[in-house]
């Protein structure tokens, strides 16, 4: 059920993110969602991509920093309350949130929500079995 | 083991007697030989005659690198050029380099005074030495290469540089010592994991490392990346070289040699000369050179002199590690920091590597100091809060330590430069233009 996230860590100089990426599309890698998050000193860029083993391989050969981490991806109707009814499931469950991100996806009409938990297997459990659609590897790449 | 046990143990009273009636040859040498000298001499009313004790030597003015530089490149040369058969030079990092020359006789004490201390560091003639040191005008190479080559030793010249292939030999040859840097030692050991042969491919048991300190710290991490025996050996350039002190098994202390090196702690402000166990700055006065011969050289090294009879039997007076250099010492806020003091608590951190920088600026009317050091542990990259905590767990021991607040920055693992010669881990901003 869980997914895996690449984060790397990246210093804050202009131009790190460019050069990161770049790493990426030269290994012909999608990303499929992104976040950065960032302090003073540096910032965290945690993505899900199509091919993460390969993906750590390819950044840690270019001496950037990575490692991976097991993420819910979760795909919820595109409706006011349906986060509201996530994030309730998981906190009935006893799930701490560590961080979140989320895109939309129109066409569809949902909105794909990524979550850092403690737990990713029961938190999994927990949102299937309220009904709450969580997606799988292949399902996202 | 001993190289020369009957100089080596010889008694306080003779080495005395040696040490002062070379003294008088050296002072008299200088006299007749070095312009220089002579005129400092006459200012100072100081002749060979003159010197009746050891402790007559306060009275010898003393001699400084800046002196080296001003007389830069022969100056200060004793002998004809003719005389000289080898010419080395210090690596310079501060402005023109000091350049010293060797005289037959000179090569033959160095290499002397060299195979004493790798004998006393456990080299026998089955070792099989690679010398990472770089060649060249550095004396640390040739130094020892010639020590080693003199026990018997099976001497490996491959330099610094190509790590991979400097580990390619030391499985290849069966290398079991390595003549190295701390921190180049340490690198070494970081690449060979990442090549991922078995560290039982390698058979180092003994290393003499030297030219840079290192704190009892990093000596154990070394101890136990590459599972030899570390020790320690002392020397600069202007003095000779490496082969001035060194550790015996024992390892507390470096023994001098005491018959061709005559050392006083100072105090560093004063000039003052201070008793023994008492910490200051290492002056030596080398006392039978003959192409460069100096009187009173000041190291700027912080040590520390013990005249205790040694469990190995050798009565050479031993120095403590070097604590810092006087010119090293960072004044923070008002506060004395010597980098050793920072190495020592960043390598009981194991989430970190043992490389680091330290950034000194003046921001306003104010010192700040930087410490970067690279997170090692992967799993911490995910997570701000563990990252956090350790910053602020590093931040807390900097702080117990120096007594100054200190602002840690982590970096990402190998991002920090690593140095295969003397590590230049400070950089202080404070003479620049206002930086962020």
């Amino acid at each position: 059920m869980a997914i895996k996230q690449i984060s790397a860590f990246v210093e804050n100089k202009s131009g790190k993110l460019a050069e990161i990426t770049s790493y990426l599309n030269d290994a012909e890698i999608n990303i499929r969602a992104f976040a950065i998050s960032d302090t003073a000193d540096f910032g965290i860029l945690r993505m899900i991509v199509s091919d993460p083993e390969r993906a750590e391989e390819i950044l840690q050969d270019n001496r950037v920093s990575v490692s991976i981490t097991e993420v819910l991806v979760v795909s919820i109707p595109d409706v006011r309350g349906s986060f509201a009814q996530c994030v309730k499931v998981l906190a009935q469950a006893g799930e701490n949130i560590e961080y979140a991100y989320a895109f939309l996806t129109p066409e569809a009409g949902c909105a794909t929500v990524i979550i850092r938990v403690d737990d990713p297997k029961a938190a999994a459990k927990a949102l299937s079995d309220a009904g709450i659609r969580v997606l799988e590897q292949d399902e996202i790449i | 083991m001993f190289f020369q046990k009957e100089i080596e143990t010889m008694g306080r009273k003779e080495l005395d007697a040696l040490q002062l009636e070379r003294l008088k040859w050296t002072v008299d040498y200088c006299y007749r030989n070095v312009p220089f000298y002579h005129r400092r001499l006459d200012e100072a009313g100081v002749c060979a005659d003159k010197i009746k004790s050891l402790s007559d030597i306060q009275y010898i003015p003393m001699t400084t690198k800046a002196d080296l530089r001003d007389n830069y490149p022969f100056g200060l040369f004793a002998v004809p050029q003719k005389e000289l058969v080898r010419i080395h030079a210090s690596s310079g990092t501060t402005g023109k380099p000091t350049v010293v020359g060797y005289t037959k006789r000179d090569l033959d004490m160095w290499s002397d005074c060299m195979a004493r201390i790798v004998m006393a560091a456990g080299a026998t003639s089955e070792d099989i030495v690679q010398i990472s040191f770089g060649y060249g005008m550095f004396t640390g190479a040739l130094g020892l290469h010639y020590g080693l080559e003199k026990i018997g030793a099976t001497v490996v010249p491959n330099s610094s540089g190509n790590t991979e292939k400097a580990l390619m030999y030391m499985r290849d040859f069966g290398t079991t010592a390595l003549v190295a840097t701390p921190s180049y030692a340490l690198y070494m050991a970081e690449i060979a994991k990442e090549l991922e042969y078995p560290m039982e491919d390698y058979h180092l048991r003994l290393g003499l490392f030297g030219s840079e300190g290192c704190t009892p710290e990093m000596r154990a991490q070394i101890e136990g990346a590459w599972n030899l025996f570390a020790t320690d050996n002392y020397g600069m350039s202007e003095l000779m070289g490496p082969g001035v002190s060194g550790e015996c098994r024992e390892r507390s202390g470096l023994h001098f040699n005491e018959d061709y090196f005559l050392p006083e702690i100072i105090d560093p402000q004063t000039g003052e000369v201070l008793g023994p166990g008492e910490t200051g700055e290492l002056v030596i006065t080398p006392l039978t050179k003959e192409g460069i011969p100096l009187l009173r050289y000041r190291t700027r090294d912080i040590t520390r002199l013990n005249y205790e009879p040694c469990a190995c039997g050798r009565t050479h007076v031993r120095m403590d590690k070097v604590q810092g250099r006087s010119d090293d010492m960072l004044k923070i806020r008002g506060v004395n920091v010597f980098p050793s003091q920072i190495e020592s608590v960043l390598v009981t951190v194991p989430q970190i590597s043992p490389h680091y920088q330290l950034i000194v600026r003046r921001e306003g009317f104010a010192d700040t100091l930087e410490v970067k050091a690279e997170i090692e542990n992967k799993d911490l990259i995910d997570s701000f809060v563990k990252i956090q905590e350790l910053q602020g767990k590093i931040k807390h021991k900097l702080h117990t330590v120096l007594g100054i607040q200190c602002k840690v920055t982590l970096v990402g693992p190998k991002t920090l430069k690593r140095f295969e010669g003397k590590a230049q881990r400070v950089v202080d901003l404070r003479s620049q233009p206002e930086q962020k």
